[in-house]
């Protein structure tokens, strides 16, 4: 390929090609070892995608920073006693040679001493962790309301039963069943505050293809966004309301003629009742109405945390007839 | 084309033991150091744990893979202290032994490559795509520098070393296929073109023993017949010239007989197949021009035979 001009006699005019071919060679090194790098990038940018079931050990770092962190030793995966984590094969969609477990398969079992992160050379799973309760494995989700059996109205509870954080990351909360009408739904309800993602719930769910699933926090958890205040939180933290109260503009409601709502603001007089009734004092605006754990007064229904006895025509009010709530969902005593 | 056999005449000089010593060392080397990682998988005696990207040796040994840990380092990460000492251990021990004493002696991919060259001489294949050696500087530079655009320790995606190697430990899955390709690169597309031309593993390590210590030396070059079979058998033949044949000629001053390129992998196949046994392991630090050499016609130099 070097061409030497033969009509140049002088050496020092060789190097006029010799640089030329020298530059050319170095675009094409640059070219081809650049499309190279091309490739390698966007596969790297796709490998970064962790797919919705493949699940990082305990610790391990976010997937942007664990894959230039993780070398690919396997060491977490040698020290796992039970045999949950796996290093991704090249045709496995998680980047090659990185460990990775799926709950489905062999969920992790939250060891007190956490021997993987302990193995791990690099950090990529964080050494900081000391308390297996506060690995974010992933976040489990009840994905699918239709076939979870507890939704069904069944008593399966098995998620909740295996949870090793149970009536923590997993709580049972009651509703009444309105298919029935008579009965209860213990609907498993995840608490992404104490949910480790360790898998066990769906590893155990009874359903062919698993109702309750622990996906990557990034997958499963949404986010309200930082706009969002939640009065109440505010009202606790800082032990009262944010807002004037007194200023606050309550819109009358539409009301039939001659009527009265207990604990409605009347603009007309400044208070919020009528005299004689709770809230009939100016003063700050009752935050809870009565009946929902506000000041409780005499016509607060039944089902609404009330304690009150049923007043006639309600059903159960009628000896001999079934309640359609069991005494303790809200119902009857 | 028996008659032409690359080793015949070290055969007929040295036997089949000295005509094949050093590679019987070295495919011991191998295949050990893969048996002591695969020990604990596949008969659970734990003696080392994980793969050549990191491997701790009886609970007491770190050893770190320096070209990993440094893609790693590119992306902003720094190791735990164990990977950092392995690192330092690693390189400290290839800056004294040479560099590519990695790739003849330890990586599994220089059997499969070594492989493919052999089946290649023996089937006669000639011809060969070309591609400059210093392709594989470029790909280090570039992996390097992807690693910090990407955040990814970018080479092991599809390093085919670390694939063979974990895939034989850990399970192979597809991996083969990545072998394969190499193999039938090797085989057919381009002479020795992994090792010796793309495999920035190996140009990594090539850097880090560019002044180590132990090297080949053509201690007893004047004794050269140019059979040429150095030549044919190294993967790096381009690093035995300057040794071999630098004893002064005309007017050119002498170049001494060590083999002192980096690319020089250590493997002690020219040692192997000389039949007048010029080359033999030595270190930089003895260069002399040999004084069998001095003054005399190089042809009249007593050889050993």
């Amino acid at each position: 390929m070097a061409r030497t001009d033969e009509t140049q006699p002088a050496a020092a005019r060789k190097a006029a090609p010799a640089r030329r071919q020298f530059i050319f060679d170095a675009a094409r090194m640059a070219c081809g070892v650049g499309m190279l790098g091309l490739g390698l990038g966007l596969y790297a940018k796709q490998a970064k995608a962790l797919p919705a079931l493949a699940l990082r050990p305990p610790g391990a770092l976010p997937e942007n920073d664990f894959l230039g962190a993780c070398i690919r030793c396997g060491l977490c995966v040698r020290d796992c006693p039970y045999d949950t984590l796996s290093l991704a094969k090249p045709e496995t969609p998680v980047a090659t040679g990185t460990p990775f477990f799926t709950a489905r398969g062999i969920p992790c079992e939250m060891c007190e001493d956490i021997p993987c992160v302990k193995a791990c050379p690099t950090g990529a799973l964080n050494h900081r962790l000391t308390d297996i309760n506060q690995a974010r494995m992933g976040l489990a989700a009840l994905i699918d309301h239709e076939t979870c059996l507890n939704f069904l109205g069944l008593r399966c509870d098995v998620c909740y039963r295996v949870c090793p954080v149970i009536d923590k990351a997993i709580t049972l909360e009651l509703i009444p069943n309105s298919r029935t009408g008579r009965h209860a739904m213990f609907l498993p309800t995840v608490h992404s505050d104490h949910c480790t993602g360790c898998g066990k719930c769906e590893k155990a769910c009874v359903t062919e293809e698993a109702s309750i699933k622990v996906f990557p926090i990034a997958l499963a958890k949404g986010s309200l966004g930082k706009h969002y205040r939640l009065g109440w939180e505010e009202q606790k933290k800082s032990g009262g309301s944010l807002i004037d109260e007194k200023s606050m503009v309550d819109l009358p409601d539409r009301l039939p003629e001659g009527a009265t709502l207990p604990g409605h603001y009347d603009p007309a007089s400044g208070m919020t009742a009528p005299p004689g009734m709770p809230g009939s004092v100016p003063g700050p605006v009752p935050s809870a109405p009565p009946g929902l754990g506000g000041p409780s007064v005499p016509s607060t229904p039944p089902g609404l945390g009330g304690d009150a006895a049923l007043p006639p025509g309600m059903p159960g009010a009628v000896a001999g007839k079934v309640p359609s709530h069991p005494p303790g969902l809200g119902g009857g005593q | 084309m028996n008659a032409k056999r690359i080793g015949a005449d070290a055969l007929a000089a040295k036997g089949w033991l000295g005509t094949y010593k050093w590679l019987l060392l070295r495919r011991t080397s191998q295949l050990a150091i893969l048996g002591l990682f695969l020990l604990g998988p596949l008969f659970g005696v734990w003696i080392v744990k994980g793969n050549l990207a990191y491997s701790y040796t009886l609970g007491v040994l770190p050893l770190t893979d320096p070209y990993v840990a440094l893609q790693s380092l590119m992306t902003g990460h720094v190791p735990e202290t164990l990977g950092l000492l392995g690192v330092a251990i690693v390189l400290v021990f290839y800056f004294l032994v040479g560099g590519r004493v990695y790739c003849s002696w330890v990586c599994p991919v220089n059997i499969v490559t070594d492989t493919a060259g052999w089946l290649r001489r023996r089937l006669g294949i000639k011809g060969s795509v070309h591609l400059a050696r210093e392709t594989r500087y470029w790909i280090l530079g570039m992996t390097l520098a992807g690693s910090a655009v990407t955040g990814v320790v970018l080479w092991e995606l599809i390093n085919p070393v670390s694939m063979l190697h974990r895939g034989l430990i850990f399970g192979m899955g597809f991996a083969w296929t990545i072998v394969l390709a190499v193999f039938l690169f090797d085989l057919f597309v381009m002479s020795r073109g992994w090792c010796g031309r793309l495999c920035p593993v190996g140009a990594f390590y090539g850097l880090l023993g560019r002044v180590s210590p132990l090297r080949v030396s053509a201690a007893q070059r004047s004794a050269c017949n140019d059979c040429m079979d150095c030549f044919e058998v190294c993967p790096e033949p381009q690093v035995i010239r300057p040794a071999l044949k630098g004893m002064a000629k005309g007017g050119k001053a002498a170049t001494g007989p060590l083999i002192l390129a980096s690319a020089c992998t250590n493997c002690g196949r020219c040692i192997d197949v000389c039949a007048k046994d010029v080359f033999r392991f030595g270190t930089r630090f003895n260069n002399a021009i040999p004084v069998s050499e001095a003054g005399s016609d190089p042809a009249a130099a007593p050889g050993k035979f």
